[in-house]
């Protein structure tokens, strides 16, 4: 008895079948308090399923779980967070009208007051390096807050299990550093994290043990830091990882979109304002935004798409063409195409089948998906079939609702229904985030083909390793003020981690100040 | 045993089916208790509540007839709560459009002109469409909940017209009785024979309304646009469409068919304007638009099926001796376990071993 108390939580001979799949097929599993364990794999290799089944959301097919040696089953989430399980989900849980700390309040068990509960949210995101407005209303803010209200309702729970699926998708280096000193304080104390990733290096900084899924069997159990990055995802999916090819020298073409001084005012207390954009986007070349979150990438997005409306009508030029005042499908018609952040509900409807969810953001530009007001249903799965077949898009049925694709999946789609139609200027927000290595590198690759083939290509990212791998120009979206644009290849990460700091807006300030 | 429900990766299509059925059985289940709670027979009363009213023709008549504004209206909400319009007002639309077509027999009551049926017709609609273009107003403009506005504007649709039928358009001959000239001719809806049925043009006008509106959501971008703005509006303006648009287009559709609906009642079972001139049927479409899935087609059996409550409530009131507003409770019930039963949809129901649950933490 005394050998198995050295596990926190040991699960043994996990099975789960999904109709005829099995998401997880014989998966045994071991933590250790005040470990830091890696669980690894790409898209649809089990790692969900597996995790969902020790928070208790799913409950496994057959296997069993012990706790400190004993056997228990977990039959809800209520239930594990009882034993000490917290997790922090991939997909947020948040109720979007509510603020940050009534959010928060939701998961405390028993009784709470709002008050104080509010100083503990500010004191907690403080001490971790997590800053949170408790009074924020979850609607205004941006993926990467978002996951830190996550994190901060996870770490109030006071967990003995931490589980987090893909943390650092979303977060700049920076941030992701400040969240690898907090996960290993937590592990000093005693805290076991359960760490679901696709940044192998991050794992190799951070992690002690890990455990690497494919096709829902474990394949591996490795030390990390004894492994090279290459080495773990030739693991994962069994085989050499594609490595996306770039050239760096570009011939830049004419100018394809423009930004002239684009202002766009905050529309609610915690929408950012804006400022003097300017920037052009040649043929032919990738520019890539970099930013922390909530800098205003999504309002950037949604004045660039047209959601939003602008007040001038130069502030934006397509092709020449100023559209500053055009609806987003004049935009479309002008040959411009637009991947969101938020893939399920913005950039996809959930709940309809992919044929339809072309229909999306094609029924304008195309003529063989609408005739005379009428739906061709043909010619939607015509294209619907394109893009899966092109960007080898992987679902269980023909023509599945869109909220059943896994994540990566469903991004490959909505990226290849844009690509698809090889648009003159791409505009694409977050293109990886929370994509497992494979489907990222596919659609990374894309981007740049496209490119070459004389598209004007906007990235919006967080992710700075994407950002070199793709960019051609590198700026910097700081409180809603764009830096100059920077060379990728003269520019270092520490120069963006400055201009990320905001050092071009004191730029502009003194310029103000001297003209 | 504990109760677990389990989120499935996509609707499931047997139960979108399904649903309604378990929520119909259900319902009767539960007439059943109350029947044998009023000390009757159970059996006997439920089948002259619900089997009744199908053995003669002139029960199956008049179940046309009772289904005819239900389906009328059903199929417009059906389309509106698609688009998450949540228009509650069809009883007051209703009576707008019966209130404006009567204005052609009221003060023109010998024009005798198929011209006469068909602007009759045209003015219901457009009534419907008037009262129905306030909440539109409201929401659009100041972001009024459309639910209250077009709640409230029920109310004074029936007032205005009590107002009428007892004041200004109050008929002459009519021995001071609060209602209108008794229409006739042209200002009836003329009959067709069906076999032994006879049926009016209402219930035509129903049929063809039905068919166009589930092409319209099957096969058209407008139908597109609706599916859009209710599922995720944010992906509706990243498509381009407008909020304020859909809200204006499902407030027209609705109130224009729920008007339409109300010069049919009063153009053939009424036969002219009085203080009352429904029996609710504007709210019981919101239990037809729900049955019948929130597609118009379904929306036309189910309003079939909610007429059998009416009828069937008339029938318990003479056989059994019980409150015809027993079929208010009936159709309450129904609404309850439909929307209730909808959570199979996207939810399949687990059963779990409770020992599970007992094994203390820690």
């Amino acid at each position: 008895m005394r050998a198995k108390r050295n596990y926190l939580l040991e699960a043994l001979h996990m099975v789960k079948v999904f109709g005829k799949l099995h998401a997880n097929d014989d998966i045994t599993l071991r933590i250790k308090a005040g470990e830091i364990h890696a669980l690894l794999g790409e898209n649809g290799a089990g790692k969900s399923t597996l995790v969902k089944m020790i928070y208790g959301a799913l409950q496994p097919t057959s296997g069993e779980f012990r706790w400190q040696g004993e056997d228990i089953s977990i039959a809800s989430p209520a239930f594990a967070r009882k034993l000490g399980i917290a997790m922090v989900f991939q997909h947020f849980s948040l109720f979007e009208a509510l603020t940050v700390a009534e959010n928060i309040a939701l998961a405390m068990p028993g009784r709470f007051n709002l008050a104080k509960l509010s100083e503990k949210v500010t004191t907690v995101s403080k001490e971790y390096g997590l800053p949170l407005e408790p009074k924020a209303v979850v609607a205004d803010l941006s993926v990467g807050e978002r996951q830190r209200i996550e994190i901060v309702r996870c770490l109030l729970q006071e967990p003995r299990l931490l589980i987090m699926d893909e943390p650092t998708a979303v977060l700049t280096p920076q941030e992701a550093d400040q969240l690898f000193v907090v996960l290993s304080r937590l592990a000093k104390e005693g805290c076991a994290v359960l760490y679901i990733s696709h940044r192998l290096e991050e794992v190799k900084r951070l992690c002690h043990t890990a455990t690497i899924l494919r096709q829902g069997r474990i394949v591996a159990s490795v030390n990390p830091a004894k492994e090279t990055a290459a080495s773990l995802a030739k693991l994962m999916v069994g085989g050499d990882i594609h490595v996306v090819a770039h050239q760096r020298k570009h011939r830049a073409g004419t100018v394809r979109l423009q930004l002239k001084d684009l202002n766009l005012p905050a529309d609610g207390p915690f929408v950012v304002e804006l400022k003097n954009i300017s920037l052009d986007v040649k043929a032919g070349e990738v520019i890539a935004i970099a930013g922390v979150a909530g800098n205003g990438q999504s309002e950037l997005f949604d004045a660039i798409s047209g959601e939003r409306p602008l007040g001038r009508n130069d502030m934006i030029c397509i092709d020449g063409e100023p559209c500053g005042l055009s609806s987003v499908n004049d935009r479309r018609n002008l040959g411009a195409a637009f991947v969101p952040e938020e893939r399920l509900g913005h950039g996809a409807v959930p709940a309809f089948r992919l044929s339809e969810n072309i229909l999306l953001t094609r029924h304008s530009s195309d003529p063989s998906l609408v005739k005379s007001g009428l739906l061709q249903k043909n010619g939607a799965t015509d294209v619907s079939d394109r893009v899966i077949k092109a960007f080898d898009v992987r679902k269980g049925k023909p023509d599945p609702e869109a909220r059943a694709l896994s994540g990566g999946n469903l991004q490959k789609f909505v990226v290849g229904r844009e690509l698809d139609r090889i648009p003159g200027i791409l505009v694409i927000n977050q293109p990886t985030w929370g994509v497992d290595a494979g489907a990222a590198a596919t659609i990374r690759q894309a981007i740049i083909d496209l490119a070459r083939q004389g598209t004007a290509v906007l990235a919006i990212s967080q992710d700075l390793d994407e950002i070199f791998e793709i960019a051609n120009r590198i700026a910097v979206l700081s409180r809603g003020q764009l830096s100059e644009t920077h060379p990728a290849g003269e520019i270092s990460l520490e120069q963006i981690g400055l201009l990320m700091a905001g050092a071009h807006e004191v730029e502009e300030a003194r310029h103000a100040a001297i003209a | 045993m504990q109760l677990l429900l389990e989120r499935r990766a996509e609707r499931s299509r047997r139960m979108t089916l399904l649903s309604p059925l378990i929520a119909v059985g259900l319902t009767l289940l539960t007439g059943a208790i109350i029947f044998a709670l009023l000390g009757l027979n159970p059996l006997r009363a439920l089948f002259v509540y619900f089997i009744e009213p199908l053995t003669s023709v002139w029960s199956i008549e008049q179940l046309i007839v009772k289904a005819t504004p239900l389906a009328l209206i059903g199929a417009g909400l059906a389309v509106s709560f698609r688009a998450n319009v949540w228009n509650i007002g069809a009883e007051g639309q209703f009576t707008a459009g019966a209130i404006l077509g009567g204005i052609v027999p009221v003060f023109f009551p010998q024009w005798q002109s198929p011209l006469a049926l068909l602007l009759m017709l045209a003015l219901g609609i457009l009534g419907g469409m008037a009262w129905a273009s306030i909440p539109a107003v409201l929401k659009n403009r100041f972001n009024a909940n459309e639910i209250l506005t077009s709640l409230m504007l029920v109310y004074v649709a029936q007032l205005i017209l009590d107002w009428l039928v007892r004041g200004p358009w109050r008929d002459p001959q009519g021995y001071n009785f609060p209602k209108t000239v008794s229409f006739s001719g042209w200002q009836l809806l003329p009959q067709f024979s069906l076999g032994p049925i006879y049926i009016n043009l209402g219930a035509i006008l129903a049929v063809a309304a039905a068919l166009a509106l589930a092409f319209l959501m099957a096969r058209t971008l407008k139908g597109f646009e609706i599916r859009v703005m209710g599922n995720s509006p944010r992906a509706g303006r990243f498509s381009g469409f407008s909020r304020s648009r859909t809200v204006w287009f499902c407030f027209l559709l609705a109130g224009g068919l729920a008007g339409l609906a109300g010069i049919c009642e009063v153009m053939s079972t009424v036969g002219q304007l009085q203080p009352s001139i429904s029996p609710g049927y504007g709210f019981t479409a919101i239990i037809v638009a729900f049955l019948g899935r929130l597609n118009p087609l379904g929306a036309l059996v189910a309003a079939l099926a909610l007429a059998i409550s009416y009828l069937g409530g008339e029938g318990a009131q003479v056989a059994l001796g019980v409150s015809d507003k027993i079929a208010r409770v009936f159709q309450g019930i129904l609404l309850f376990y439909i929307l209730a039963c909808d959570t199979l949809i996207l939810y399949r129901v687990k059963f779990l071993k409770s020992s599970s649950a007992a094994t203390s933490p820690a």
